[in-house]
């Protein structure tokens, strides 16, 4: 199905060309649409065919984005994205796939395929759009909402512990974790071309605003006029530090944790060092968590991007091994592969 | 190891033996029975097994919980069921006999380790007084034999531990039931030597058990004879020993061979279904991809990921996982793309009965989906006809872009019968015939691609995995436009993309055989099943027949859709009798679909039919008719 189309170069693309002819029914105001925008503008860039790219989704309304893309597609069911992708990504190595997912599909109903794509390290890049609330069945918490969250399922407030998705993703292994929002495309554009580029499981949390059910919940830190000091900016190999007067950064303390601290207090030789390779994700885990929610200063950018091999390569590297070994499957052979007799 | 032509004693041809291996779960009954089948199959017989055993690894040893058995019958004639009661029981401990004793005739052999029928022993079995010094088994013949000491005796020069010399004391049975049946001996002392290559104390004891068994029944002045059980006659061929979990594997490979597509197996390890899995993940030269998931969910949802790629996804499971799997099923439906779901059925509700056989999940696989959701269901009926089923199934799936289901059960999946080995030739070659190009011209004159443009014959839609440029389409589970495969809301349009799914399954009774019935004339009985009843049915029949009685049989394969004619067969009849493995599953399908006022004969006890059992339903229906017809002569 590849080899013909792998010949010739791949045709130079616009936007347009990923962009469906359905109409895209998002509330207006969604931070939905810039997401797509970003996504649909940083396809031509990637290098990439439109018929080897498929984006898989479950249920809420980033599901409805593969119907937005003109490439090929799925929108399944509610929180088993990543299952299917597995299957697909794991028998036909020569496609991108793409899951896009939210918090209640990700995180809750489909927490277990999402932790175990990422241990396995299925050749997928996950794009999680976060709007800690259920936008589609109208407006109950989410996995990530935080607590004592008055929504219409809870008019007495959340009792619930939200999920910190980073923490999660680098608890489950994953090889490459990273945050951005959906206010900031340029930034949205890099950090999906990173998540692309990663071979194995990628994961992008993506603050994404939902004006009708939960509106502003990041506006305290993604709206322009506190972004300067409320996100930071991690850049790998650079001290991290953040500020209008760049007179913020990060440091570790004696108890292993991670703070921030103003750069004129701690001196620039304290502050850490942004370090994406690392093998141990300890690090990244503590960048995960210096943020208790949208409303202190937020870590943004590639938390994590290690090597390990992955699970579709090995399982066809597997396949030729036994072929190897043993020639190309003989079904004659595997017939009598138990004890045969013969009957005159 | 003396030649049998010289051996003093009485040499008896019989045509047919049951025996039943029976210990303790850790005793290594299963391995004595399937390697006396093995011998066995060498030889020629005909046969067929039924291993029964607890779901746990290792119940508490010496109770009746624990009790691992295994049953074989061989015979010089072709045979349809592992028999409906042993002539020989081999009992390791006192639980084997009393969980056995039951289902033993009268007249029958016991054969006993005496060594294991301590006090403690008696006591964990239950029995109040030792059954070999009362009367109580005075209707049988017991062979009181001290199988643990003479095993251990065996290998005593070894410096083998006596726990651990004790453990090879299976061999010793089978060496003794070897000797009984006058199998070969030389096949086993090889395939000993083989198995336990490279454990030199445990492949020296074990051959010294064995031979020690065999030796015993020889010299020993216990048994007055030994038996033959001739070679059956069997169509000519090439015959394997095969269960119907090996025939289920092989035949996917051939699906996958003869229709050119990969092969995915998404699926969660569950009893007694994972030998499909192990058995698959052995045979990775034929590019057979295996995937043990996280749960029974993301193996299905990983083996629809694969069918969307365009390979032949398939997913394995029983009781519990169908339930799991039910809503990608329903997405499989809406999608329709093809998908094998295989269900070895088990005793349900919930855990259920693990390790037991039942065919109650029929009207699940009929019914247990939201909303309309038909799609095809495939059954087995012998541990062999697996591998056609499997192999119809995926034909059934790729031709029509559907999610089917092939029922078998825990009876099929482990046992055994030969199977004479198909050629490679006369299966059926599957043609996925992958949509090549644009198949709709828009209004504006351009070529598109509608991924719900259904063919007029089959009405499957095409199948276009990704990777060709100009067919990029979307898909899910909300209702798709007929056609276009556009979301879509309209309620006339749900209307029609509802019955075209309903109409696209039952048309594919059309593409499937008329229904077959062995068929004798004058019968104004019918017996129908479906599964792994074949064989308990058939024997009924037989027996029914050799009374001089007339009867039909019809064993479906096709579940839905059933047989285009199978209406017009059961209305030949005066009396339709349906023995199921459940409380009434495919009578309720017939009587709803054709208006027959079907029997329904059932038993759920986790045990396939016995024959007799069968006989004797079948034979109340003729007497019925019987009656009636002398009511109506003496009016």
């Amino acid at each position: 199905m590849t080899d013909v189309s792998n010949a010739v170069p791949v045709p130079l693309t616009t936007r347009k060309d990923w962009s469906s002819d359905q109409e895209v029914r998002w509330c207006p105001g969604c931070g939905d649409y810039s997401i797509l925008a970003a996504v649909q503008m940083l396809m031509p860039d990637l290098g990439v065919r439109r018929e080897n790219t498929v984006f898989l989704s479950g249920i809420g309304c980033a599901a409805r984005f593969p119907y937005y893309m003109s490439t090929y597609g799925m929108h399944s069911i509610h929180g088993r994205a990543p299952a299917i992708a597995t299957g697909l990504a794991t028998t036909r190595p020569d496609l991108d796939v793409w899951v896009v997912t939210g918090d209640g599909d990700a995180l809750s109903i489909g927490g277990n395929h999402l932790i175990h794509a990422l241990r396995r390290n299925v050749n997928i890049t996950i794009l999680m759009f976060n709007n800690q609330i259920y936008g589609l069945t109208k407006g109950q918490y989410s996995p990530t909402s935080e607590m004592a969250k008055v929504t219409k399922s809870t008019p007495f407030g959340s009792l619930e512990q939200p999920f910190n998705p980073l923490s999660v993703a680098l608890g489950a292994e994953a090889t490459f974790v990273a945050r951005t929002h959906d206010m900031d495309r340029k930034h949205m554009m890099e950090t999906f071309r990173r998540a692309h580029e990663h071979k194995g499981a990628s994961f992008v949390e993506i603050y994404q605003n939902c004006n009708v059910f939960n509106d502003g919940a990041f506006e305290g830190i993604t709206g322009k006029d506190h972004r300067a000091d409320m996100l930071i900016s991690l850049v790998h190999g650079e001290p991290i530090r953040f500020g209008s007067e760049s007179q913020f950064g990060v440091v570790m303390q004696r108890d292993g944790s991670v703070e921030v601290a103003e750069v004129a207090a701690v001196g620039e030789d304290a502050l850490l060092i942004h370090d994406e390779r690392k093998d141990n994700p300890g690090l990244a885990f503590q960048l995960s968590r210096l943020s208790r929610g949208p409303y202190e200063p937020t870590p943004i950018g590639v938390f994590r991007d290690v090597e390990r091999p992955e699970y579709g390569q090995q399982m066809a590297e597997q396949i030729d091994t036994a072929t190897e070994r043993r020639g190309q499957g003989d079904f004659a052979a595997l017939l009598r592969s138990g004890s045969s007799w013969n009957v005159e | 190891m003396s030649d049998t032509t010289t051996n003093p004693k009485n040499h008896q041809l019989i045509d047919r033996v049951v025996i039943r291996f029976a210990g303790d779960s850790g005793d290594g009954m299963q391995l004595a029975g399937d390697r006396f089948t093995t011998s066995s199959a060498l030889l020629g017989n005909d046969l067929a097994t039924f291993p029964d055993f607890p779901a746990e690894i290792r119940a508490p040893a010496g109770t009746l919980a624990g009790v691992s058995a295994f049953q074989v019958h061989i015979s010089d004639h072709t045979i349809s069921t592992p028999g409906d009661a042993p002539n020989v029981l081999v009992a390791m401990n006192p639980a084997a006999l009393r969980a056995n004793l039951a289902s033993l005739p009268q007249g029958a052999t016991i054969i006993v380790n005496t060594d294991a029928f301590d006090e403690r022993s008696l006591t964990k079995a239950g029995y109040e007084a030792d059954p070999l010094s009362d009367d109580s088994l005075t209707a049988f013949t017991v062979y009181e034999v001290p199988m643990t000491s003479i095993t251990t005796q065996s290998s005593k020069d070894l410096g083998v531990k006596p726990r651990d010399a004790e453990r090879s004391k299976n061999f010793f049975a089978l060496g003794l039931i070897s000797w009984l049946y006058t199998r070969p001996v030389e096949p086993t002392l090889a395939w000993i030597a083989e198995k336990y290559a490279g454990k030199e104390l445990v492949l020296e004891s074990n051959l010294r058990a064995f031979k020690a068994g065999y030796n015993f029944g020889e010299t020993a002045e216990l048994f007055e004879s030994n038996y033959e059980v001739k070679p059956a006659v069997l169509e000519p061929g090439e015959y394997t020993n095969i269960t119907g979990n090996t025939a289920t594997a092989w035949g996917l490979i051939a699906a996958s061979i003869q229709s050119g597509l990969p092969l995915f197996l998404g699926t969660y390890p569950i009893t007694p279904a994972s030998d499909i899995l192990h058995e698959l993940s052995k045979h990775k030269q034929f590019g057979v991809r295996t995937f043990q998931a996280e749960d029974e969910i993301s193996g299905i949802g990983a083996a629809l990921g694969a069918a969307f790629g365009g390979a032949l996804g398939v997913t394995t499971t029983s009781g519990p996982g169908v339930d799991l799997k039910s809503e990608m099923m329903g997405l499989a439906v809406s999608l329709e793309l093809p998908l094998l779901i295989i269900d070895v059925q088990r005793g349900g509700p919930s855990t259920g009965l693990p390790t037991k056989t039942e065919q109650a999940d029929l009207l699940h696989a009929m019914y247990g989906r939201h909303g309309e959701s038909p799609l095809p269901i495939i059954a087995a009926g012998t541990p062999s006809q697996c591998f056609d089923a499997t192999i119809e199934a995926a034909r059934i799936a790729i031709k029509y872009r559907t999610p089917v289901i092939l029922l078998t059960d825990g009876y099929l999946a482990n046992g055994t019968e030969p199977w004479k080995l198909p050629a490679i030739e006369d299966l059926p070659s599957i043609d996925p015939a992958f949509a090549t190009g644009p198949n709709h011209t828009e209004d504006d004159g351009t070529e598109s691609f509608w991924p719900f443009l259904r063919d007029e014959t089959t009405l499957a839609r095409p199948w276009a995995p990704p990777g060709l440029a100009g067919l990029e389409h979307r898909i899910g589970g909300l209702e798709k436009a007929d056609g276009s495969g556009n979301v879509s809301y309209d309620g006339a349009n749900h209307e029609r993309m509802t019955r075209l799914r309903a109409a696209k399954i039952a048309g594919i009774a059309s593409d499937i055989p008329p229904t077959d019935v062995d068929h004798e004339d004058g019968a104004e009985v019918l017996v129908i099943g479906w599964g792994s009843t074949y064989g308990a049915i058939a024997a009924g029949v037989q027996r029914t027949r050799a009374r001089g009685h007339k009867v039909d049989q019809v064993h479906l394969t096709h579940l839905n859709p059933f047989p285009a004619d199978l209406g017009d067969v059961l209305k030949r009849y005066r009396r339709v009798l349906v023995p199921e493995v459940n409380l009434g599953q495919l009578s309720r399908l017939l009587r709803a679909e054709f208006l027959v006022d079907a029997v329904s004969l059932t038993q759920v006890s986790g045990i396939p039919f016995r024959a007799a059992a069968m006989e004797q339903a079948i034979l109340s229906l003729i007497d019925e008719l019987a009656a009636e017809a002398d009511g109506e002569g003496s009016r």
